[in-house]
């Protein structure tokens, strides 16, 4: 048996071979892709097909006929209504279409943007950081499939949400072309973002420095476009330096032009180019950007269970305040149109408040504070849950085996999450008082409305000690969000759906005294934090009784 | 690490009769574990044999469902916090935040126990090659479980609970790691350290207990546990020896050409030599029983289908 000794023949690569097989294995990577994602993609074209189909629903009983539209066009030729959404096109007579290209083509864009920038992260940085790539990598997959394969995959993405986006406007009654358009616009604008991303999964190591870059480049994009068109209707230079801008210049249902579209199709090209560019000269799981250092040594303040948790903690409510800053400071900015424009529409007061009251501005504030508030409860109970993770990922273990007690822990934990959505209602306060201040000129709304946000405390707090409980006792998250969706649709839809009084008057959000425009009552207010207490010392006797899990 | 650990005069663990159930699995049915001051304990048995349960249960993580532990004199669950302060834990499987650093997670960890020596962190960095600069996010499982390490050595305590905390070490910092054990019992610090790896117990633990099915099967010094098995025995011989495998106390006898193996018990060694000798002994090999042995002879394979060569672990001396 002499031939089982003798050594393998070994194949020498010729070298002509070189850079040919590089894409080898691409096929079956995307096939693979496609369908990891088969879900997520149906979804996402789904949704933003669906937004659609839902504003076609909502805008007709909102603004029954054309001169209640030209309302709403008046709103949108203001600086901060341009900021919001798009550089005005075809505001002199406003339909529906012009509507969906002025107003919704932002907002859709970034929906795809944000698809296609978690989707190209997930197919390219994500793997290299959990080392599956690696194992791909070794085996018969050329050095360029894995990227090409996601960059194939975000194309077969953003072809998907073009065509939901485009049947739903056709369906919809809307010329076809313009329609198109408008579709190509979102879908441009995602795989330009997707392409972005593309390039920052090479620059940076982690999955979270890669998709955060690239969700920079998309704010800004926004941002940009924003400034440019609140400069000038029709948008100014600043809106040709956005992708999102290029989208909304085909001016879609008013003048339709398809050129603007080719300028996202050679800047994707270009930063593909690019990124293939970058795969060449870094090592698998690297990143051309090394990763940061970080003190050897902890500082004091982090040397404690509370500490520790606003350490966790803290870039969460930066980033919660900067989004529910810009949303509030962009709803103030609109104080006085709101006002103008309520008056004429009784559907719309209804929501807001007793058409004959007194101060419709604060009311109209007063009912926006509560909204924020809704956002701020949600937080509340994304930040207590995070309890959960610590505990199945073995770190509250390794704390607990310290000499810190149960009811430490928790009770730090409450204590952050309470200062957090204290934080986030101060910051709503100021930000719709500093907005509505500008737009109706009454600096003193800053103080006042920030102080009245912080009615709502006692009501989220009383979902922190729901969460709390939900924590102690081992249960299910699913029915602290049941009561809270619910306590929400009841807040928001309530008046529209002519609820009786009593159920409009129980739900919690409606407990609050709608401060500044009513007095501050405080009974309501100690009530919920008796309830807040009373769950947060049940949550706490519960978790000091219960094995860990791990 | 000047101070020496003396405090306590009955056992530092004393577990009777531990019972825990996760809904109808027995983790744990009847254990007793009993750890003296100043002991290294080696607590052994395969995944899934208790060892984790029972550490849970005396860092009152999890709730006994019948029988007693006692830690330090106190109780677990009752008296977790107070207890904490004077012991430290290195679980197998070390989970850290992913945005701090090395450093400010060992500080954290050491610093919550009672505070941090920060000249101890600096020399055991160094001992373990740790970068403490870098995001725990970027960290390898072994150093993540270097981590826990250098915090739970940097403290001052009595007690060291060691769940299999050499799991994802190379080789060489297994060595560091057993210098620093060696180094805290020679200050009186007491170890309960467990472990599927016999090479490590044999050389660090005074006692050892092993467990299997979530109850004690064994217990006692190395010596003790060893006088329950049987040396291994190769000879060459040029004459014939094989009269050997009739005497009483020898097994397992194996016959190649003029090389013999058999096991045989420790009381039955001076008649085996007898037997051997008029057969003009050429070269003679007893190796003593090893603890895999005996964790093998514990764990269900029957004692006829050992052969004592094939499973000698590097730790055999």
């Amino acid at each position: 048996m002499s031939t089982l000794t003798r050594p393998r023949p070994v194949a020498v690569d010729p070298a002509g071979a070189r850079g040919r097989g590089a894409f080898v294995g691409t096929a079956r990577l995307l096939r693979f892709a496609l369908r990891r994602d088969r879900l997520r993609i149906p979804l996402w074209a789904l949704g933003l097909g669906g937004l659609i189909g839902y504003f076609a629903l909502v805008i007709p009983v909102a603004y029954p006929d054309p001169a209640a539209l030209q309302t709403r066009a008046a709103l949108m030729a203001d600086p901060s209504g341009a900021f919001m959404t798009g550089p005005g096109y075809g505001l002199a007579d406003y339909s529906f279409g012009v509507m969906i290209a002025n107003e919704m083509l932002g907002m859709l864009a970034v929906g795809a943007a944000l698809m296609s920038i978690v989707l190209v992260t997930r197919h390219t940085r994500a793997e290299e950081e959990s080392g599956r790539a690696e194992l791909v990598r070794a085996s018969v997959v050329g050095r360029h499939a894995p990227l090409t394969a996601a960059l194939l995959t975000l194309l077969v993405a953003n072809l998907a949400v073009a065509s939901t986006v485009g049947v739903a406007l056709v369906a919809n009654d809307l010329a076809v072309a313009d329609s198109v358009a408008v579709a190509l616009g979102v879908a441009m604008v995602g795989l330009v973002l997707g392409a972005v991303t593309a390039v920052t999964a090479q620059l940076g190591e982690s999955t979270r420095s890669s998709s955060g870059m690239a969700g920079a480049v998309l704010g800004l994009a926004y941002v940009l476009r924003g400034v440019g068109d609140a400069q000038q209707t029709g948008g100014s230079l600043l809106s040709w330096l956005s992708p999102i801008g290029w989208a909304q210049q085909t001016r879609a249902f008013v003048d339709l032009r398809w050129w603007p579209l080719l300028l996202g199709v050679v800047l994707a090209v270009l930063l593909v180019v690019g990124a293939y560019a970058l795969v060449g000269r870094r090592d698998v799981g690297a990143g051309l950007l090394a990763a940061r250092r970080g003190p050897a040594d902890a500082t004091a303040a982090l040397l404690s269970p509370v500490g520790l948790d606003w350490r966790l903690e803290r870039t969460s409510v930066l980033w919660w305040s900067v989004g529910l800053a810009v949303f509030a400071l962009l709803t103030g900015s609109l104080a006085q149109g709101i006002v103008d424009s309520f008056e004429s529409q009784p559907q719309l007061a209804a929501i807001f408040g007793e058409q004959g009251q007194t101060d419709l501005l604060r009311a109209t504030m007063a009912a926006f504070l509560g909204f924020f508030a809704m956002a701020v409860a949600v937080y509340a109970v994304v930040s207590t849950n995070r309890l959960r993770r610590e505990e199945t990922e073995g770190r509250t273990g390794a704390v607990l085996a310290t000499g810190v007690s149960r009811h430490a822990w928790l009770g730090s934990s409450v204590a952050v999450t309470t200062l957090g959505a204290a934080v986030l209602l101060v910051v709503n306060g100021i930000a719709l008082g500093v907005g509505a201040g500008a737009s109706v000129g009454d600096a003193s709304l800053v103080g006042e409305f920030a102080l009245a946000s912080l009615a709502y405390l006692p009501l989220v707090l009383c979902f922190v000690g729901l969460a709390a409980l939900g924590y102690g006792l081992r249960a299910g998250t699913w029915w602290v969000w049941l009561l809270l969706v619910a306590s929400i649709l009841v807040g928001l839809y309530g008046p529209v759906l002519d609820l009786p009084e009593v159920v409009l008057d129980a739900a919690p959000f409606g407990l609050v005294p709608a401060v500044p425009a009513e007095d501050l009552d405080v009974v309501p207010l100690l009530g919920m934090a008796a309830v807040a207490v009373a769950l947060l010392l049940a949550g706490a006797a519960a978790f000091r009784r219960r094995d860990l899990t791990a | 690490m000047s101070s020496t650990h003396r405090s306590t005069d009955g056992p530092v663990i004393d577990i009777r009769s531990l019972t825990k159930a996760f809904g109808a699995v027995r983790a744990l049915d009847e254990l007793d574990l009993e750890v003296a001051p100043g002991e290294v304990h080696g607590f052994l048995g395969p995944n899934g044999s208790g060892k984790s349960t029972t550490i849970r249960v005396l860092l009152g993580l999890l709730r006994a469902d019948s029988g007693t532990a006692r830690l330090l004199g106190a109780d677990p669950w009752h008296d977790a916090v107070r207890l904490h302060r004077r012991l430290a834990y290195v679980p197998g499987d070390v989970n850290l935040w992913p945005r701090l650093t090395g450093g400010e997670a060992i500080d954290l960890f050491a610093s919550l126990r009672g505070g941090v020596d920060r000249a101890r962190k600096a020399e055991l960095l160094e001992r373990f090659d740790l970068d403490p600069t870098r995001r725990t996010r970027t960290y390898s499982k072994g150093n993540r479980q270097k981590v826990a390490l250098v915090s739970a050595l940097a403290s001052d305590v009595e007690l060291l609970v060691l769940d299999e905390p050499t799991s994802g070490l190379d080789p060489l910092m297994e060595l560091e790691f057993q210098r620093c054990v060696s180094e805290a019992a020679a200050q009186g610090t007491t170890v309960l350290l467990s472990s599927h790896i016999l090479a490590e117990v044999e050389k660090l633990c005074d006692r050892v207990t092993i467990i299997r099915g979530g109850r004690a099967v064994q217990t006692g010094t190395l010596a003790d546990l060893r006088h329950l098995t049987r040396s291994s025995v190769r000879v060459v011989t040029g004459g014939d020896a094989g009269a050997v495998q009739h005497v009483d106390g020898v097994h397992d006898f194996v016959a190649d050409g003029r090389t013999l193996h058999f096991t045989v018990d420790d009381v039955a060694l001076s008649r085996v030599v007898s037997t051997l000798a008029p057969a003009d002994i050429r070269s003679l090999v007893i190796t003593p029983p090893t603890l895999e042995e005996l964790f093998v002879h514990h764990y269900g394979v029957h004692d006829a289908d050992v052969q004592p060569h094939a499973v000698a672990t590097g730790g055999a001396s």
